[in-house]
């Protein structure tokens, strides 16, 4: 992916018309320079975000049961654009979404980017796994269960390092499990209806 | 829905609520000690959650033995016992295990959310 560089623009070729101009020193505007990747990376980063944003509508039983919806995002970006992309999509939700929702760099900031490195580390692993017989599914099973792994760590290591945190271990696998799997399918019969769309164009037979 | 759901899926779905139930039965068998039953001279001084880091003074014929709990263990760190057995057990960890000092009559247990014996006599 190209970087995008900060320039510095010279005001010399643009002529402010107004005297009282309430930029205060236009000599010294940067501009990013950005490619349409760009765009298209902080557009699916900003879906998951409003995903994250309707999913706090949504009651949790315990604190870190989350359906984590945006990771559905984060899944068809990997079967679509691979992991570089999806790497970039996830971690910029993580870090604008904590400076969205004004959570960055607090204990929960750290458990989100523990569980979204550890579970990009999976996927880095779980793409190469034959598409013929391993769908959205499985890499969400795996990332699922890599996230609350990493988010343990961090809890154990850090939050709260006492072992009657073991206790809770099975309710986050479950959770991880049943959401994993929920998230998997989400995607795959979003891949499958894009699929059929933009593939078909009328008269297609959906295959049983 | 399911057609989603390809055989190396399967695979995943299988093995991984296999691992679910195992981690479950693992840790919610109650083979984790949950308290600690200290006994003075036969009788029931007191039941501890290990869940608090605390040192307990337990008063006996010879005097004061102190059991410390720390991290989900538990010890007896001193006691006026001569041959100083029960201090030399060390840390115990797991549910059922058991620290007996006779010659101060005190005793701690751990103890899990069922019991491992039926009752021990001594």
């Amino acid at each position: 992916m190209q970087e995008s560089d900060a320039g510095v623009q010279g005001m010399q070729e643009t002529v402010n018309k107004n005297p009282e101009s309430r930029i205060p020193n236009p000599e010294s505007r940067i501009l990013l320079h950005t490619t349409a990747e760009d765009h298209h990376i902080a557009r699916m980063a900003a879906v998951a975000l409003g995903l994250t944003l309707l999913e706090g509508a949504i009651p949790s039983p315990l604190p870190g049961v989350k359906p984590g919806l945006a990771n559905i995002v984060t899944l068809i970006v990997l079967a679509r654009y691979g992991w570089r992309t999806a790497a970039w999509v996830s971690l910029l939700r993580v870090f604008a979404g904590s400076l969205l929702f004004g959570n960055f760099l607090t204990p929960g900031f750290f458990l989100g980017l523990s569980g979204a490195l550890l579970s990009l580390l999976v996927l880095a692993l779980a793409q190469h796994l034959p598409t013929r017989w391993f769908g959205p599914v499985s890499h969400s099973v795996y990332a699922a269960f890599a996230h609350i792994a990493g988010q343990m760590a961090v809890v154990y290591l850090w939050l709260i390092p006492h072992a009657g945190i073991a206790y809770l271990i099975p309710i986050f696998a479950t959770a991880a499990l049943v959401f994993g799997t929920v998230n998997g399918l989400i995607a795959a019969r979003f891949m499958d209806n894009a699929n059929n769309g933009i593939c078909s164009r009328g008269g297609a037979e959906k295959i049983k | 829905m399911l057609r989603h759901i390809k055989s190396g899926d399967w695979l995943t779905l299988v093995s991984g609520s296999i691992c679910v139930v195992l981690v479950t039965l693992t840790l919610w068998s109650g083979e984790l000690a949950d308290k600690a039953v200290i006994r003075s001279g036969g009788k029931v001084y007191r039941e501890v959650s290990l869940g608090r880091d605390q040192k307990i003074d337990v008063p006996g014929p010879l005097g004061v033995s102190v059991i410390a709990i720390e991290n989900r263990r538990a010890r007896i760190a001193s006691d006026p016992s001569p041959r100083q057995y029960c201090v030399r057990q060390g840390w115990l960890q797991q549910a059922g295990e058991i620290a007996l000092c006779l010659p101060n009559q005190v005793s701690v247990e751990l103890v899990g959310s069922h019991k491992r014996y039926d009752s021990l006599n001594y």
